[in-house]
């Protein structure tokens, strides 16, 4: 079966951005595909390159990045919340004067039309948050 | 770039108040996404959802965008059916029937009923 997931919370409050991971990793495991994670509003700080948790702590950063790496999981960030929420990469670090991108480079700026695409070419849409 | 050569139904259901945080705006932001790739999609507004209904609904002095406004654009884009939840509009005593959008109102079964019928639920 083929899924994508859309987030919508951001993985410093609550642990909808770890279920999402933890739902993606199961569902590889089991032989479905990830076709692509979607995340809005507040989920786009799962991004957040500069983010600094207790070393004890495993992140949702590291969960995602594992996904992108391993199993070539596309993580698409719609460009207006991450903007909101200043989540740069390159591009937009320039464009916005911004001496650094904030963004990790396992995610990729997409815009909403990623998400509709995602729907329409997935068998399921599961949404984590909100 | 859109690939995608299927056509999903799809229904978008809106429970959160509209300034309470930015699930309102996301939602309406996907919905106008979603008719812009002239996707098949409803809306269905729930629980507190139905605040971003109330007809005078004044952002400014949050100095936010009147989503209200917004969703009036929504006719614009051709969107086949808007649902809400008759148990919340009683609860916050909302009128809907000068909406500028047509509104069917549901009740628990009927939205029930009515959440089978898609391909894909989404929950803002």
């Amino acid at each position: 079966m083929i899924y994508s997931l859309l987030i919508l919370s951001s993985p410093f409050s609550g642990d909808c951005s770890r279920t999402a991971a933890a739902f993606a990793r199961c569902a590889i495991a089991r032989g479905h595909t990830v076709h692509r994670v979607f995340f809005l509003d507040t989920g786009t700080l799962a991004s957040a390159a500069n983010s600094v948790s207790a070393q004890d702590e495993d992140t949702a950063l590291q969960s995602w990045a594992e996904l992108a790496d391993l199993h070539s999981v596309e993580l698409a960030i719609c460009i207006t919340s991450a903007l909101k929420h200043g989540m740069f990469d390159q591009t937009e670090a320039d464009r916005n004067k911004c001496p650094f991108s904030t963004m990790d480079p396992a995610f990729t700026m997409s815009g909403l039309g990623q998400l509709v695409d995602a729907y329409a070419s997935s068998d399921r849409l599961i949404t984590f948050g909100g | 770039m859109m690939t995608a050569v299927t056509k999903k139904t799809v229904l978008i259901v809106l429970r959160h108040s509209p300034y309470g945080s930015g699930l309102a705006k996301a939602a309406l932001d996907t919905a106008l996404a979603s008719a812009a790739f002239e996707q098949s999609f409803d809306l269905l507004f729930m629980g507190d959802g139905v605040l971003q209904l109330h007809p005078g609904q004044d952002s400014r002095v949050k100095g936010f965008k009147n989503l209200g406004r917004q969703l009036a654009s929504l006719p614009l884009y051709e969107i086949n059916h808007v649902y809400v939840e008759t148990q919340a509009l009683a609860r916050y005593n909302i009128d809907v029937s000068k909406s500028p959008v047509h509104i069917q109102q549901l009740n628990g079964s009927e939205i029930r009923q009515l959440m089978t019928c898609y391909d894909h639920l989404m929950g803002f």
